[in-house]
């Protein structure tokens, strides 16, 4: 099935929800409203879209615009060979968006790393906690405001 | 702070640490496991004892002073990391890269992945306690690794594949420590069959021990090796090919049952095939232009001195590394846009535009500036599907950078493969998911 069927069979279905079509780069991007992203990604999934691998997840922090945080997913088709990327836009007031563990496993320490790194809260997350940095690390890392050689406090002797 | 763990564990059961430095594993990583006697009923794996920030880094460095910090990702693959980052940037520039340079990538991609699969092997059956293999194995890694430094000068840190081709030619007399290097390979591989494939304990270890089915395997975003164990077929060279790979002749292996035993099968398998690619593409890579003869050509002090007072009209003795000159290689290898490339040395020291040119590259807020937006691409690693999106703002310094590691998704399955087995099944089935610290922590 080719890409640009599938996308324009998601803008007949959620017509209002999808803001934004671009290519950049030779690569489609689509921009959806927060509250339709569980319903999207399980519509990709099955068949016959097939998008039934969750390739990446991430967050990018654009600092000075409103809203200020980008998600951004990288879903793959197996069987048509079809990469698609999906990004859904939050505001620092209103830091979450449903979590989509109970679509694929592996989002779950994707999901942490997102929590860990940026600060994004996960609805019905069944485990969110930091990944990669200790617990009672101070601020969010990979956020633009973090600076690149901030001291840390430090932690008191485990017991 | 107490663990998930901790608070979920029943009252009678045991709680048992492996690692973070544990002698029966490699790598470090913390499993904690919930145990009834030997059996595993839960655990818990932590990671991130390896994080150094490298995302973060990225976004304060240039485009091309953070090539090397590509190298220290999957620190047993490194060149297959460069040439997915580098790939990512070129795709936003839109760069041609010389053939010669695409095979030259593809070798060296391939040797990466012959010993990424032999380290592998070789830590998964030594800490099965076949320690023969683990000697084998790493002896056949010195091989690949003698062409590798002999060209790239590095065994590890290469950098050596560049935005615009490679950074130098392949080592001159480089055929025959390659052939010498297949050779060996094959013979390292055959006596692994021997010693592996129907020896009873191994198979007690590793057949039928997590099984992961290609439903569970898509589920948590498997990629490379271990998806293809599971029977799925998806290899990034040949779903969407880059470099020559189109144009050379190979077989993706593919498991039956997702085991242990298949994981080690099929990269077994697939380092046969690696072998196959690296003799096509000695045989297909189209020969460099013949050097000029540097016997007249000036030393580079008499260069630097002629420089001041008129335009050099000869050529200039440089840099051995690259058979005497860079600037008459940069054709078959870099590509010679001034935008994206280093200048040759020879130009820098010895006349103005070259200084220019030099300046226009290293200076701040110049130098590669891609167009403004995100892209993302991906390359075949030794562990799966190594992708980098990279978000740029016009800038010399990528906004964000991201790094899709194949081996964090393959750990994050972790739990799930040893619940309800016995400790001993973790330590072949952690060998089999390949984890490499550099990359799983960033």
């Amino acid at each position: 099935m080719e890409k640009k069927k599938v996308i324009e069979e998601l803008r007949q279905k959620f017509s209002e929800k999808i803001k934004e079509v671009t290519v950049q780069f030779g690569d489609e991007i689509l921009l959806i409203e927060r509250d339709s992203l569980l319903d999207i990604v399980q519509f990709l999934k099955d068949k016959p879209y097939s998008y039934s691998m969750l390739l990446d997840l991430t967050c990018v922090d654009y600092k000075g615009q409103e809203p200020r945080f980008e998600m951004v997913y990288h879903l793959f088709s197996i069987p048509n060979i079809q990469r698609l990327r999906i990004k859904v836009r939050l505001s620092e007031k209103d830091l979450q968006i449903d979590s989509l563990t109970s679509v694929w496993k592996n989002a779950n320490w994707l999901e942490r790393e997102v929590y860990d790194m940026f600060g994004v809260n996960f609805k019905d997350h069944p485990d969110l906690r930091r990944i990669f940095m200790y617990d009672g690390f101070e601020g969010h890392p990979l956020r633009k405001d973090f600076p690149l050689r901030k001291r840390q406090p430090r932690i008191p002797l485990r017991k | 702070m107490p663990t998930r763990i901790q608070k979920e564990a029943s009252e009678e059961s045991l709680l048992l640490n492996m690692g973070p430095s544990h002698p029966a594993m490699h790598g470090t990583i913390r499993i904690m496991l919930e145990l009834d006697g030997e059996r595993i009923l839960n655990s818990e794996v932590e990671v991130g004892y390896l994080h150094r920030g490298f995302e973060k880094i990225c976004e304060h460095r240039t485009y091309f002073n953070l090539l090397p910090y590509t190298d220290r990702m999957n620190y047993v693959s490194p060149l297959i990391n460069n040439l997915g980052y580098v790939m990512t940037v070129e795709k936003m520039l839109g760069i041609e890269v010389p053939e010669r340079a695409q095979y030259i990538r593809v070798i060296m991609s391939e040797l990466s992945r012959i010993s990424d699969h032999l380290t592998c092997l070789a830590a998964m059956a030594m800490e099965c306690g076949a320690f023969t293999v683990f000697l084998y194995n790493v002896k056949a890694r010195e091989f690949i690794w003698d062409v590798i430094e002999e060209t790239t000068g590095a065994r590890m840190t290469t950098s050596y594949i560049r935005i615009g081709g490679v950074r130098a030619d392949l080592h001159p007399g480089y055929k025959a420590v390659l052939k010498k290097a297949i050779v060996e390979t094959r013979k390292v591989l055959k006596d692994i069959h021997g010693l592996l494939d129907k020896n009873k304990i191994y198979l007690n270890r590793t057949r039928d021990i997590a099984v992961v089915s290609p439903e569970t395997a898509i589920s948590y975003g498997w990629t490379g090796p271990c998806l293809r164990s599971t029977g799925v077929y998806y290899d990034v060279r040949k779903a969407s090919p880059y470099a020559v790979y189109d144009q050379l002749d190979f077989e993706v292996p593919l498991g039956e049952r997702g085991d242990n035993f298949d994981r080690y099968m099929v990269r077994m398998k697939e380092m046969e095939q690696s072998l196959r690619i690296i003799e096509q593409a000695m045989e297909k890579m189209p020969s460099p232009s013949p050097s000029k003869l540097m016997a007249e050509a000036l030393e580079p002090a008499e260069a630097i001195k002629a420089s001041r007072t008129k335009r050099i009209e000869k050529e200039i003795k440089l840099s051995p590394n690259l058979e005497g000159s860079e600037r008459q290689k940069y054709l078959d290898i870099l590509g010679t846009d001034k935008k994206y490339v280093v200048p040759p040395k020879e130009d820098t020291y010895t006349s103005i535009e070259g200084i220019i040119n030099h300046f226009k590259f290293f200076m701040r807020d110049h130098g590669i500036r891609p167009p403004k937006g995100e892209v993302y691409f991906s390359v075949e690693g030794g562990n799966g599907e190594l992708g980098f999106y990279i978000v740029s703002d016009g800038t010399d310094r990528p906004y964000r950078l991201h790094l899709r590691a194949p081996c964090f998704h393959i750990v994050s399955a972790l739990e799930e493969m040893i619940k309800g087995r016995y400790i001993a099944d973790v330590i072949p089935t952690f060998g089999s998911t390949n984890m490499i610290g550099g990359e799983l922590d960033r």
